[in-house]
């Protein structure tokens, strides 16, 4: 057995790694001998977002007519409730009029900026077109908020009405019953290093056992996923799309603030093929929220959503508003639903259901989603609610009335209105058959059609990639600070970091096998049909495929490199890699990116 | 012959709710300070002078009557105090201090724990708080409070033994030129250090079944008014800016040209 003195000797820089623990005699973690502790709630809802928290919040007012105590405990990946929340944002009040009616007497809360206007405009390389929008997309009686702030805010209500909000603790895996139910959900470990050893700090992560489930992990959950393909919730709808949102947050300069002013851009930087467009919010205190989202399903793999966005911003019309004594104060990116009501899965399985972005309620023309999954949330509350109050009934909880309860409500009728626009966008016409379309529809029609354009097909964003060799490499241009910069100078600002000597969380597995044939395969597969894809995509620089000769798992000299410290859990790797063999775990709780204003 | 009885020694840790070290910090745009609506989490320092009081139980084992954790600042410091309790310590004091107010200097912090101190029945044998703070950087509480209550300091420690019977503590301290052993008699005051070859320590997971503990924990709560101490800073922070920025360098093409550059720049040679 190496003496650590011999090993100092050898090995350059070992002391950090030693610190106080002799590494050689850590153990693998095993986690079927591992004991857990064990506590039992009524409800554990993942995720304590707009969704999540509404959930909560709603069972504890519910708590009085019921007559008796519910123990609503609320795990949250995120250092604290917010910090992995993002988004635009202009919200629509409906369901927080409904969950919180005397919200605006509450001197606290964040909805201090209306939306005063609602612009659309078409951009070429040099103009700015004004075009007419649908009228899903004007905003009478919303307000410009930062979700993150949005969602802190709701954080310390549920905390003062009495949920137990655990930040900092990530849902980290499913806990079944005998018969395959859902029982509960387990806690992260804690303490594991780099190979997956114990430290003398590790904790096994615990189990919060309950009768009902929630889960509100947001777009694309690690959980939902798993929970999706176990009870096959997808059986009868199409396969959810994703967009994926880069936002800045910029103090602006005096001159070109105007409070209130709502604008979205289609067109340029974009070709004609990919769905996306451009966002320009006035929020309150000088800040405005400016952002891209680009559609997941876009075909070029030389396509970077970061660069596009960066390039975006020296576009004159964005140049100007970004003139004069500006700041850029943040920066960050989440993938968000586009499916709409053709991608809803069955929203519930035994022992629980899906809330929220996890299930996925964006409405595409409103680029809103929090108002349906606040109501979705509170809907769930109710029927978990009354699941709860059947004292005498022993098996899992079932959580159908809440799946009906949805069909029959508003958020229904708002998704069924737009349910046929972003499919328009499908056909070799590309976003020019999506306008004409939408605007026939959106505008005269008011989605009263009697068809449903539906992908029969069920091709998932990852399978319309189409590979390299069809396109020619896109050249942007050089960064040019202030205006735009490179990546890692953006990803600062998201305040992103996790512990570094942890398991890496993206982790190289097709259906559950990981090795190191697998990793040839993805280097082999990626580099050379889809020019390393990941590379370009990932908005905070995690994947590089490097040369190295020597690797073991790599290929024709290159090998993938997961920068995992630097991942924002924006969740796109997990749905547009086109070999499929990225899976997105979580890491331990309280990494990842630490957003207030976003 | 029977060992003399030993008082139970009581452990003292200030700790200090700053802002998270993983943040990008940015001036206000008043230029009074930096943005705080942030991420705030323990001063790292205090962390290892938690983790050292509760290894210190641990290896003293009875001979350790409480962990008593302290902080000065506004309402959301309790979270502070929580993840404290949660790591191990028994109970917590928060001075409270109004959300407006400013962040209490070295001084005033020293002062109102010289006031705690001296209201505690058991009296207190050793306080162990970091060695500053990672917001002000000031590195004077600790001093500042061995000073007033006339006890001995040992300043960033490295290594620390307590011997509860003789009632003296072995420390190990890092000074410029390497390594200080002192012995001090009790009561002491020891800051934390963060040494980068071997840490002191490396301080636990606050996990969650101990923080849910630690909600059951008692966390009295109190006003600097109440200890009798006036914390009104005697500073005023006139500005605050960021560093210059770093204008990019040129190339030169020859030594001529460098000369000239030198010139430009207003350095003028001198023959020796």
């Amino acid at each position: 057995m190496l003496t650590r003195t011999v090993l100092r000797s050898r090995i350059p820089n070992l002391n950090r790694l030693l610190h106080s623990s002799s590494r050689i005699s850590r153990q693998l973690f095993d986690p079927s001998t591992v004991e857990r502790v064990s506590e039992d709630v009524d409800v554990c809802i993942v995720g304590a977002g707009p969704a999540g928290l509404s959930t909560a919040i709603r069972l504890k007012q519910l708590e009085q007519k019921l007559g008796k105590e519910l123990r609503v405990v609320v795990l949250e990946k995120g250092a604290e409730v917010g910090s992995h929340t993002l988004s635009g944002a202009v919200i629509e009040p409906r369901a927080l009029d409904e969950l919180l009616p005397d919200w605006a007497l509450r001197d606290d809360h964040p909805l201090t900026q209306s939306a005063t206007s609602s612009r659309m405009r078409f951009l070429t390389k040099s103009l700015s077109i004004p075009i007419p929008h649908p009228p899903q997309m004007s905003n009478h009686g919303n307000y410009i908020v930062s979700l993150s702030r949005f969602t802190a805010w709701l954080g310390n209500i549920a905390e003062e009405i009495g949920v137990e909000v655990y930040p900092g603790f990530a849902g980290a895996g499913v806990v079944y019953t005998d018969d395959g139910s859902v029982a509960g959900i387990r806690t992260n470990e804690v303490g594991l290093d780099r190979l997956g050893c114990m430290k003398e700090s590790f904790e096994p992560g615990m189990e919060f056992r309950a009768r009902v489930t929630l889960i509100a992990e947001g777009a694309h959950g690690s959980i939902a996923k798993e929970l999706i393909q176990k009870f096959d919730l997808r059986r009868n709808s199409d396969p959810q799309t994703y967009g994926i949102g880069l936002k800045e947050v910029w103090r602006v300069d005096p001159t070109q603030y105007r409070p209130g002013e709502v604008v979205h851009t289609m067109g340029w930087p974009l070709d004609f093929r990919t769905y996306g467009g451009g966002w320009v919010y006035h929020m309150a205190d000088g800040l405005v929220s400016i952002g891209l989202v680009i559609g997941l399903d876009y075909a070029n793999p030389y396509l970077s959503p970061y660069k596009e966005f960066q390039r975006m911003k020296h576009h004159p019309y964005f140049a100007e508003l970004l003139s004069g004594n500006s700041t850029r104060i943040a920066y960050g990116g989440r993938s968000l639903n586009e499916g709409g009501l053709q991608s809803v899965p069955q929203l519930y399985f035994p022992g629980g259901a899906l809330v929220g972005c996890s299930a996925g309620f964006v409405n595409v023309a409103k680029i809103k989603g929090t108002h349906n999954a606040m109501k979705s949330g509170m809907l769930a509350a109710e029927a978990a609610a009354a699941a709860l109050s059947q004292e005498s009934s022993s098996g899992p909880a079932d959580m159908s009335q809440y799946e009906t309860a949805l069909k029959n409500s508003w958020v229904w009728s708002d998704l069924n209105e737009v349910r046929n626009l972003r499919e328009s966008f499908h056909t070799p016409l590309g976003i020019w058959g999506g306008i004409m379309y939408s605007g026939v529809d959106s505008l005269l029609l008011k989605g009263r059609t009697p068809w449903t354009f539906r992908n029969r097909a069920r091709l998932t964003d990852a399978q319309r990639t189409q590979p390299a060799y069809r396109f020619r490499p896109i050249n942007y241009p050089p960064s040019q600070p202030p205006l735009s910069t490179d990546l890692l100078t953006s990803l600062t600002l998201t305040g992103t970091n996790h512990a570094e000597d942890q398991p890496v969380h993206l982790r190289v597995r097709k259906d559950g096998n990981e090795n190191t044939a697998l990793r040839k395969l993805h280097v082999q597969r990626n580099l050379s049909e889809y020019a390393g894809l990941l590379q370009r995509a990932c908005p905070a620089g995690v994947y590089e495929y490097v040369e190295d000769e020597t690797a073991a798992d790599g290929w024709n000299g290159h090998k993938l490199v997961i920068n995992s410290q630097n991942c924002i859990h924006c969740k796109l790797c997990d749905i547009k890699v086109p070999t499929q063999d990225i899976t997105w775990t979580v890491p331990e709780g309280g990494g990842g990116p630490k957003y207030t204003i976003v | 012959m029977r060992p003399s009885a030993v008082r139970l020694l009581n452990i003292l840790v200030p700790i200090k709710r700053a802002v998270d070290y993983a943040v990008k910090i940015r001036v206000n745009p008043e230029q009074t300070g930096i943005d705080l609506n942030v991420k705030h989490s323990m001063n790292p320092f205090d962390e290892i002078a938690v983790e050292e009081a509760v290894r210190i139980r641990e290896r003293l084992k009875d001979a350790v009557k409480s962990i008593k954790v302290v902080t000065i600042g506004p309402p959301k410091s309790a979270e502070t105090l929580r993840t404290a309790l949660a790591m191990g310590a028994d109970s917590a004091v928060h001075v409270e201090i109004p959300d407006s107010a400013p962040s209490p200097e070295p001084l005033g912090v020293a002062k109102t724990l010289k006031a705690l101190i001296e209201r505690q029945k058991e009296g207190v044998d050793i306080v162990i708080l970091g060695k500053q703070a990672i917001d002000d950087d000031a590195g004077q509480t600790g001093q500042m409070l061995a000073g007033l209550m006339g006890w001995s300091q040992a300043t960033f420690a490295s290594k620390v033994e307590v011997n509860p019977e003789q009632k003296v503590a072995n420390i190990t301290r890092e000074i410029d030129g390497g390594l200080e052993e002192l012995r001090c008699k009790l009561p002491v005051i020891i800051t934390t250090d963060l040494r980068q070859v071997q840490l002191l320590n490396e301080p636990r997971y606050a996990s969650l079944p101990n923080i849910m503990k630690a909600k059951k924990k008692p966390v009295e709560k109190l006003t600097a008014a109440e200890l009798g101490v006036d914390i009104t800073p005697r500073l005023e922070t006139i500005k605050v800016t960021e560093p210059p920025k770093r204008v990019g360098g040129g190339k030169v093409a020859n030594v001529d040209e460098l000369l000239a550059k030198l010139k430009e720049a207003g350095f003028t040679g001198k023959r020796a």
